[in-house]
C-alpha cells in the first residue's frame, strides 16, 4: 500500500506494510536520524515527531494514518551549517549529554512554541512531562527552550530603526 | 370581580406556600467556634479519619490539580451548570475551620452549610448521612488537622432556579432520605459491613447508578451504571457489560492495583478511587468488593458460561475473532491502525509485553456506550507521579476522529459480540470537544 | 599500604618551571607499580597516565605529511563530553585549534588498550597520557624544526600547525615529521604548556558532537547504516532460569522478509531485510517459543536482603586502624539500598559483520578490547580476528546491554556470513537482562567522647560484586544460553583503593580508631554488575547519613560537624563552598514542611571532590519529596572543560535524585517484573529540582580527578539529611519513596 505524506516539507511516496509505525518508515525508508527508538511504547518520547502541529510517538503511528498530513523532524527545524532557533538555543546552552532523547525533547519543546510564544516555566515542564532523560540533563533543556522561546520572539518583533531588535 | 378575586386568592395561595416552604426549608446557622488545636485531637480518630477521607476520594474533588489537598476550586459540570468544590482545610476564614462538630455533621448528614445553607448534592450527603457518629467524627478529627490554606474557591454558575439554595429543600423532600441503612436481615454482617462503607462513604452508586431528569439517583436502577466527569460508569450489577463478570477477589485486587488481569486498567475518574483504596485497610476494601460482587455475580448463567469459553480460549492462545462481525471485507482501516498502534501491548498473546490486556477481556470495549473507550484511547492512561502503574499513552494528536471511530469500530467488531456502536466519527469528534460531560 | 596523593605533592607546575628531575605519580597504578616493585631491580620511573602501558607516542599521535593530526585514545565518548575534553588537551599542547585535530576512540584495531571507559578515569588515565604525548610530540617537532632552522628551541614559538621563528620563518607540522620520528618511547616528565596561557584548556568550548545531536546527524551506533546491511530481533527467555523447550519456526520463517531463523539451544533470533518486519517476526516467533522455568528460582522481593545476608561471603576488613575505644556515646544504624538499573534511555544496540572470518563490531560498549577479548572466547575465534569499534550509544552509566547485544550481533553475523547485522534490543530487553547494580546492606556505629568527636568508628558492608564485565565469554549474556553454555566466572571483588562494593566505604574523615570490613558475597540471585559509582552511592549514602545521625547525637551542626573531622585542605574548601553559597546557617529551620540537607564525598577518595547542601520539600498528604534548591562545589583537579563538570554534576544530582526517590527493580519468584518504564518509573520533569547550582573550584596544575561519579553519593545523602530535617523522620531504605515518607510522617 502506498501512503503520500509530507516530511520536512519534502513529499514522499512510501509503499510499505501500512501498519508500519512512523518511526520505521522514517529511520529505514528515509534515513533521518532525529526520531530514536527508546521504548515502542510511548513511554519515553525519544521518538516524538511533530504531525500537523501535534508532538505524537512516531513509534505508536502506523504510516497509514499519515495520508496527506505533514511531519516535522528534527531534521526540518535547520541543519549544522544553518541551525534554526531551538537548535542553537540547545547548542548555546549545551543541552546534551549522552544527548539521546534531545531531538524528541525539542520536537515537544517546537510544538509548544508554535502554540504559546511565551510558556511559562511551569507549562515547559508540563509539556515535557512525557520525556524521560536518564542522563540527568533536565535543567539545562528547560534553560535551552526557555531561550529558543526568548529568541523566537525577539526574531519575530519588528526591528528598531536603529537596527537593534 | 370575579376573575379579580380568582387572581387575589390565587396569589394568596402562592404567597402563604413559599412563606411556608421557606419556614419549613430555612435552616438555621450554627454558630463558629474557634479553630481546634490539632495537638488536642485524638490521634487514633485522625488516622482513622484519613483511612475514610481515603474511601470517600474527599481530596480528588476537593483540590485543583495545581492546589493545595482539600483546599478546593475543582470545577465539577453538572446537567445544572458548574459548581466549585469548597476548601475544608481548617482555615478559619475561606475553609472549615471555625465549624463546629455539629456543624460539620449536619452538612455530613442533611446537607446543610454551617450558615443555614442546603448544599448542591454534587456533594454526595445522599451517601454521607448513612455514615455514623463515629465515622463523622473521626472525618472532622482528620480534616481539622490538615494543613489550613486560605484560598476561596470561585462562585458556583448554576442554572435559575437552581441557583437558589433553598431550592434543594425541594428536591430533598423529593429524594433524599435522611440517616442510616437499617441492616439487611438477608445477607451476613459481612456483606452488611461492605453495604455500609460502599453506600456510605465509598458513594459508589453516586457514579454507577443512573439519575433521573432532576439529578437525582435511580433507587429502582440501583448500580445500573452511570456517569462521571464525561466518563461512563459501567453497570456493577447482572448488567455490567464486563465480559468476564467481577468477583469479589478480582473487584478486591483491581480497587487496589488500578487493574486487574482479567478486566484491565481503571481509566477516568476511577483510577484516582483506586489510588485512595490503595492506602485504606485491606479489609476495608475487601468488605467493599464482596458487596458489589454480590450484585455481579447475579449475572445470567448464559453470561458466565461465554465468560468461561472467552477465558478458556485467550488460554489456549487461539486468534480468531471473538467479535460476530465479519471482519471481510470492512474496510482495513482500523485492523491496520490497531496492529501498528495497539498491538506492541495489547497483542493477542500470553506474553503481555506492553501490559496491556487483551481487549476481549475489556469492559470498555464491551460497554453499550462508546464514551470510555473514546476517551481512553484519546487520553491515554497515566498512573500517579512516581509510582508504578497501568500506563497508556493517548492517541488524540496521532489519529484524526476519522481514524479513531474506524480502529474503535474495528476493536469493537474484532473484540465483542456486541453490536456494534452506531455513529463513531460523530461520537469521536464531541468527545474531543468536550461536549457529554455529563 | 599504597600512599594516596597528597596535596602539595610536587605539581606539574613545578615541571614547567623545570624545577629538577622530580617524579611525579599521575595515576595510582604508578604509585601501585612502584611501591610493589620496591626492593626489586631499580626500574624506569612510571609513565604519566596510560603512557605506562602504551609508551610509544605514535600509538597516542599521529602527523601526516600533509598536516593532518590525529589522536588515539582507548576511551569512549559515552555523552560525558570526552572527545571534547581530550581535544581540547591535545589542541592545547599542540597550539592548534580542535577542527585541526582528528580524534579516534577505541578500537581494537587503531587507539591503544586502556581497557574500559568507566570508573571516572577517563581524564585521568587517558586525559593525562594525552597531555604528556602530545606535549612531548611538539617538543620533538619543535627540536627538529630547531635543527633545520638553526635556530635554539627555545627561541620557536608553535602557533596555526607550525613552527615560527622570531622573524616570520615557518615550517609546518606536516613538513617536520619523517620517517618515525614519533615512534619513540615518551618520557616520564614533559614540557607543558604554561597554564596561564591556555586558550582552550580550561576554557568553556562547546562539544564537538552536540551539534549532530541536535540536527539529525549520524551520532549513535543506532544510526550508522551500512550496505547490504539486515536486521535481527532476539527471543529472550522470559526468565533468568528459562530454558527453550520448543521453538515453532514454520510460520515466522515464511514470512515475507524473514532472512533466516537462528538457533543455536536457548538462544534464539531471526533476521529480515528491514527493521520492522523483525520486530514482527520476533514476535511470531516468541508465540512459538515454549519454555521450562523453575517458578522459585529467585528469592521473594519482601525478604531479598535477609536473603542476601544468609548467603556466604568473603569477608575481608579493608580497614583497621587504632584500638576499639568506647565514647560517652554509641550510635548504631543500618543502611539498605534496593536492586537499581542502569536504564539506558536507549536500548542496546550493536552491528556485526563475519566476513572472511574475520569479524568486525560496532559497539556502545565501554570496553572493546575486553570485549574483543570476550567475543573470541564465546565464538571459539583468535581475537586478532576480531576488530571492536566503538561508537556511541546512548548514555550506560555503568555495564549495561552493551557487550550482550555485541555478543547477539556476533552470533547471529556468523550465522549470515558476509552481511552486517543490525542488532536492537527492546526496551523489554534491556530492562529485565541489563545487570543491575547490587543491592546493599551497611551496618554502621561509632562512638563519640565528651565533645562530641567521633573516638571509634565501625563499618560493614554486603554486597554482591559490582563488576561481571566482559573480559570472560561467561559474562556475555547469550553465550549462558546457547548449547555448549559458557558459565559466569566466579566473581571476584575489585580491589582498594578502587573497591567494588567496598568503593567509598572509608571515609576521609579523621577517624583515630576504626575497622571497615568488605562482606563480598559470590552469589548473585540477580544479575548484577557496574552501575555508575559502584558501591559509592550505597555507601556515600549510609556515611553521610550516619555522620549527619552522628553530628545530632553530638548537639552539632552537620556542616560544623564535618569540618571538625577533616583535615584535606580542599575537602574543607569543597564543604565550606558549598555551605556558603547555599546560605547554610547553623541552626537555621526552613519554613514548615521543608528540610535542607548536607553531605560530601570525595570519590574514591581518590578523585574529584563533591560537597551538596539541598532543600527540600514534603507534601504532607503523599509523602512526595520535591527538590526546591541543590547547591554544590566540586572540585576536579584543573578543570580542562569546566563546563563539562558542570553537566556532570548537575546531572549526577538528577540522577541520583531518580535512585534514591523512586527506583527499585522488582521481581516475583520467578521473573523480572520491571519490564518497561511503568514498572519501573523514573524521575519526569515535574519533579525536577526548580534550581541546581554548581560552582567549580579549579585547580590549574593538579592532576585531573575524574567526576563523572562524584555527585550520586552526596546527592542521595543530602537527600535523606534533608528529609530526616523536614520530618524529624530517619529513613534508612533506598529508595525513599513517598510512600516511606508518608509512612514515616503519619497522619
Amino acid at each position: 500500500m502506498t501512503v503520500t505524506f509530507t516530511v520536512n516539507d519534502r513529499q514522499h511516496q512510501i509503499d510499505t506494510d501500512p501498519s508500519t509505525p512512523l518511526l520505521y518508515v522514517l529511520r529505514d525508508d528515509l534515513a533521518l536520524n532525529g526520531a530514536k527508538f527508546g521504548c515502542g511504547l510511548g513511554q519515553c518520547g525519544s521518538c516524538t515527531v511533530v504531525v500537523d502541529g501535534q508532538a505524537v510517538y512516531s513509534c505508536l503511528l502506523p504510516v497509514a494514518a499519515l495520508e496527506g498530513r505533514r511531519v516535522t523532524t528534527v531534521e526540518g527545524l535547520g541543519t549544522t551549517a544553518n541551525p534554526g532557533p531551538l537548535q542553537r538555543a540547545f547548542m548555546d546552552e549545551q543541552a546534551a549529554q549522552c544527548g539521546y532523547c534531545i531531538a524528541g525533547m525539542m520536537m515537544r519543546a517546537h510544538a509548544l512554541l508554535q502554540q504559546h510564544a511565551s510558556p511559562s516555566d511551569e507549562q515547559i515542564r508540563s509539556a515535557l512531562e512525557p520525556h524521560l532523560c536518564r542522563c540527568g540533563t533536565h535543567m539545562r533543556i528547560l534553560r535551552a527552550v526557555r531561550r529558543a522561546a526568548q529568541g523566537m520572539r525577539s526574531a519575530a518583533a519588528p526591528a528598531n530603526k536603529d537596527g537593534t531588535p | 370581580m370575579r376573575i379579580g378575586r380568582i387572581l387575589l386568592a390565587l396569589l394568596a395561595i402562592v404567597v402563604i406556600g413559599t412563606a411556608g416552604f421557606v419556614a419549613w426549608a430555612w435552616e438555621p446557622p450554627v454558630a463558629l467556634v474557634d479553630t481546634p488545636d490539632p495537638s488536642s485531637i485524638d490521634h487514633e480518630r485522625v488516622q482513622r479519619g484519613a483511612d475514610l477521607a481515603a474511601m470517600g476520594n474527599c481530596a480528588v474533588c476537593h483540590t485543583t490539580e495545581a492546589g493545595k489537598p482539600y483546599a478546593g476550586g475543582r470545577k465539577l459540570p453538572t446537567p445544572f451548570g458548574t459548581v466549585y468544590a469548597t476548601n475544608i482545610t481548617p482555615d478559619p476564614d475561606t475553609g472549615i475551620g471555625r465549624w463546629s462538630k455539629g456543624a460539620f455533621a449536619r452538612a455530613m448528614r442533611e446537607g446543610v452549610g454551617r450558615a443555614g445553607e442546603h448544599l448542591y448534592p454534587a456533594f454526595p450527603y445522599d451517601h454521607f448521612t448513612r455514615l455514623s457518629d463515629d465515622d463523622v467524627d473521626d472525618l472532622y478529627a482528620f480534616l481539622m488537622t490538615r494543613d489550613p490554606v486560605r484560598a476561596q474557591p470561585p462562585a458556583n454558575d448554576v442554572m435559575f432556579p437552581l441557583n437558589i439554595r433553598m431550592t434543594m429543600a425541594g428536591w430533598k423532600l423529593l429524594f433524599f432520605r435522611k440517616g442510616a441503612q437499617p441492616a439487611d436481615s438477608n445477607h451476613d454482617q459481612a456483606w452488611n459491613r461492605g453495604r455500609y462503607q460502599a453506600d456510605g462513604i465509598a458513594h459508589c452508586g453516586a457514579c454507577h447508578t443512573p439519575r433521573n431528569a432532576l439529578g437525582a439517583e435511580k433507587k429502582n436502577r440501583y448500580l445500573a451504571g452511570g456517569s462521571a466527569e464525561g466518563w461512563h460508569a459501567p453497570a456493577l450489577n447482572a448488567e455490567s457489560p464486563a465480559p468476564v463478570p467481577w468477583t469479589a477477589k478480582t473487584l478486591l485486587a483491581y480497587l487496589r492495583a488500578g487493574f486487574e488481569p482479567l478486566h484491565g486498567a481503571a481509566a477516568g475518574p476511577m483510577a484516582p478511587v483506586t489510588h485512595g483504596l490503595a492506602r485504606v485497610p485491606e479489609q476495608d476494601v475487601q468488605a467493599i468488593a464482596r458487596y458489589i460482587a454480590s450484585f455481579s455475580e447475579q449475572a445470567s448463567p448464559e453470561r458466565r458460561h461465554e465468560a468461561t469459553k472467552l477465558i478458556g480460549r485467550l488460554n489456549r492462545h487461539a486468534r480468531e475473532s471473538v467479535g460476530s462481525a465479519s471482519l471481510a471485507g470492512t474496510d482495513q482501516t482500523g485492523a491496520v491502525l490497531f496492529a501498528g498502534a495497539c498491538a506492541s501491548c495489547h497483542a493477542e498473546t500470553p506474553q503481555r509485553r506492553g501490559g496491556g490486556i487483551n481487549l476481549a477481556l475489556s469492559t470498555a470495549v464491551n460497554a453499550p456506550d462508546a464514551r470510555n473507550a473514546i476517551r481512553v484511547v484519546l487520553d491515554g492512561i497515566h498512573p500517579e507521579q512516581g509510582r508504578s502503574g497501568p500506563m497508556m499513552p493517548g492517541f488524540a494528536g496521532a489519529f484524526t476522529d476519522q481514524q479513531v471511530a474506524a480502529l474503535l469500530g474495528y476493536m469493537r467488531a474484532r473484540f465483542s459480540t456486541q453490536p456494534a456502536w452506531n455513529d463513531l466519527p460523530d461520537r469521536v469528534r464531541r468527545v474531543r470537544a468536550g461536549k457529554d460531560q455529563s | 599500604m599504597t600512599a594516596l596523593p597528597r596535596p602539595g605533592d610536587p605539581s606539574r607546575r613545578a615541571l614547567v618551571a623545570g624545577g629538577g628531575a622530580l617524579v611525579v605519580s599521575f595515576s595510582l597504578r604508578a604509585f601501585a607499580q612502584e611501591t610493589q616493585n620496591a626492593g626489586a631491580e631499580p626500574q624506569s620511573p612510571p609513565l604519566p597516565g596510560s603512557l605506562q602501558k602504551s609508551p610509544m607516542l605514535d600509538a597516542w599521535i599521529r602527523i601526516d605529511a600533509d598536516g593532518s593530526i590525529t589522536v588515539f585514545t582507548g576511551k569512549a565518548e559515552l555523552g560525558q563530553g570526552i572527545k571534547t575534553a581530550l581535544l581540547q588537551i591535545a589542541a592545547e599542547q599542540l597550539s592548534v585549534d580542535l577542527s585541526a585535530i582528528t580524534l579516534v576512540t577505541a578500537d581494537t584495531n587503531r587507539t591503544p588498550d586502556e581497557g574500559y571507559t568507566a570508573g571516572s578515569h577517563s581524564m585521568q588515565d587517558s586525559g593525562t597520557a594525552i597531555l604528556h604525548a602530545v606535549a612531548q610530540a611538539r617538543e620533538i617537532l619543535m627540536a627538529t624544526a630547531a635543527q633545520q632552522l638553526g635556530v635554539p628551541a627555545e627561541r620557536l614559538k608553535a602557533a596555526g600547525g607550525a613552527v615560527l621563528t622570531a622573524d616570520g620563518r615557518k615550517i609546518a607540522y606536516g613538513e617536520l615529521v619523517a620517517g618515525d620520528v614519533l615512534h619513540v618511547r615518551s618520557q616520564p616528565e614533559s614540557r607543558l604548556k604554561e597554564t596561564s596561557g591556555h586558550t582552550v584548556m580550561g576554557k568553556a568550548v562547546p562539544r564537538v558532537d552536540i551539534p549532530a545531536k541536535v540536527t539529525g546527524g549520524v551520532a549513535y551506533v543506532q544510526d550508522l547504516r551500512m550496505p547490504g546491511m539486515v536486521h535481527a530481533r532476539v527471543v529472550r527467555p522470559p526468565g533468568y532460569s528459562a530454558r527453550l523447550q520448543d521453538l515453532d519456526a514454520t510460520t515466522v520463517e515464511r514470512m515475507p522478509g524473514v532472512i533466516k531463523v537462528v538457533r543455536d539451544g536457548s538462544f534464539v533470533a531471526v533476521i529480515a531485510q528491514r527493521e520492522y518486519p523483525a520486530v514482527q517476526a520476533m514476535r511470531a516467533l516468541a508465540d512459538g517459543a515454549t519454555w521450562t522455568e523453575n517458578p522459585e528460582s529467585m528469592p521473594d522481593q519482601k525478604d531479598v536482603f535477609s536473603h542476601l545476608l544468609d548467603l556466604p561471603s568473603q569477608d575481608t576488613a579493608i580497614l583497621d586502624r587504632g584500638q576499639p575505644a568506647s565514647g560517652e556515646k554509641t550510635v548504631e544504624a543500618d543502611y539498605r539500598r534496593a536492586y537499581q538499573m542502569h536504564g539506558s534511555i536507549g536500548p542496546s544496540c550493536a552491528i556485526a559483520q563475519m566476513e572472511n572470518e574475520t569479524l568486525t563490531v560496532w559497539t556502545h560498549a565501554q570496553g572493546v578490547y575486553p570485549l574483543r577479548k570476550a567475543l573470541a572466547e564465546m565464538l571459539k575465534m583468535p581475537a586478532e580476528h576480531i576488530r571492536c569499534i566503538h561508537t556511541e550509544g546512548s548514555g550506560c552509566y555503568g555495564h549495561n546491554g552493551a557487550d550482550d547485544v555485541a555478543a547477539d550481533a556476533a552470533l547471529i553475523a556468523r550465522a549470515l556470513p558476509g552481511r552486517p547485522v543490525r542488532v536492537q534490543w527492546m526496551r523489554e530487553d534491556e530492562h529485565a537482562w541489563e545487570p543491575y547494580g547490587p543491592a546493599m546492606i551497611a551496618r554502621a556505629k561509632a562512638a563519640l567522647d565528651r565533645d562530641g568527636s567521633i573516638v571509634d568508628w565501625e563499618y560493614h558492608v554486603w554486597s554482591n560484586t559490582h563488576s561481571t564485565r566482559p573480559g570472560a565469554a561467561g559474562n556475555l549474556l547469550p553465550a549462558l544460553h546457547l548449547a555448549a553454555p559458557f558459565t559466569h566466572p566466579p566473581p571476584r571483588p575489585l580491589p582498594q583503593p578502587e573497591g567494588g562494593g567496598d568503593r567509598n566505604a572509608i571515609p576521609l574523615y579523621r577517624l583515630p580508631n576504626a575497622r571497615v570490613v568488605h562482606h563480598f558475597i559470590p552469589m548473585m540471585p540477580l544479575r548484577v554488575s557496574a552501575l555508575r559509582g559502584l558501591g559509592a552511592y550505597t555507601n556515600i549514602f549510609s556515611l553521610e547519613s550516619f555522620m549527619d545521625e552522628l553530628a545530632a547525637a553530638a548537639g552539632a551542626d552537620p556542616v560544623e560537624f564535618r569540618l571538625r573531622h577533616l583535615d584535606d585542605p580542599r575537602a574543607r574548601d569543597v564543604i565550606q563552598a558549598a555551605a556558603e553559597r547555599f546560605g547554610w546557617r547553623r541552626g537555621e529551620r526552613p519554613a514548615k514542611g521543608r528540610g535542607r540537607g548536607f553531605a560530601f564525598a570525595r570519590y574514591k577518595n581518590l578523585a574529584a571532590y563533591a560537597a551538596i547542601a539541598m532543600e527540600v520539600e514534603i507534601e504532607r498528604e503523599s509523602g512526595r519529596v520535591r527538590i526546591l534548591r541543590a547547591v554544590a562545589a566540586t572540585d576536579s583537579g584543573e578543570a580542562v572543560n569546566p563546563d563539562g563538570i558542570r553537566n556532570q554534576i548537575e546531572g549526577g544530582i538528577i540522577q541520583s535524585a531518580s535512585w534514591t526517590l523512586y527506583e527499585a527493580v522488582t521481581f516475583d519468584r520467578a521473573r523480572i517484573t520491571s519490564r518497561d518504564w511503568a514498572s519501573y518509573p523514573i524521575l519526569r520533569f515535574s519533579a525536577v529540582p526548580r534550581e541546581i547550582e554548581v560552582h567549580i573550584i579549579d585547580r590549574p596544575g593538579e592532576p585531573f580527578l575524574g567526576t563523572g561519579e562524584a555527585a550520586q553519593g552526596p546527592a542521595a545523602a543530602a537527600i535523606a539529611n534533608a528529609i530526616a530535617d523536614a520530618t524529624g523522620k530517619r529513613l534508612r531504605e533506598l529508595p525513599l519513596t513517598a510512600d516511606r515518607v508518608k509512612r514515616a510522617i503519619g497522619v
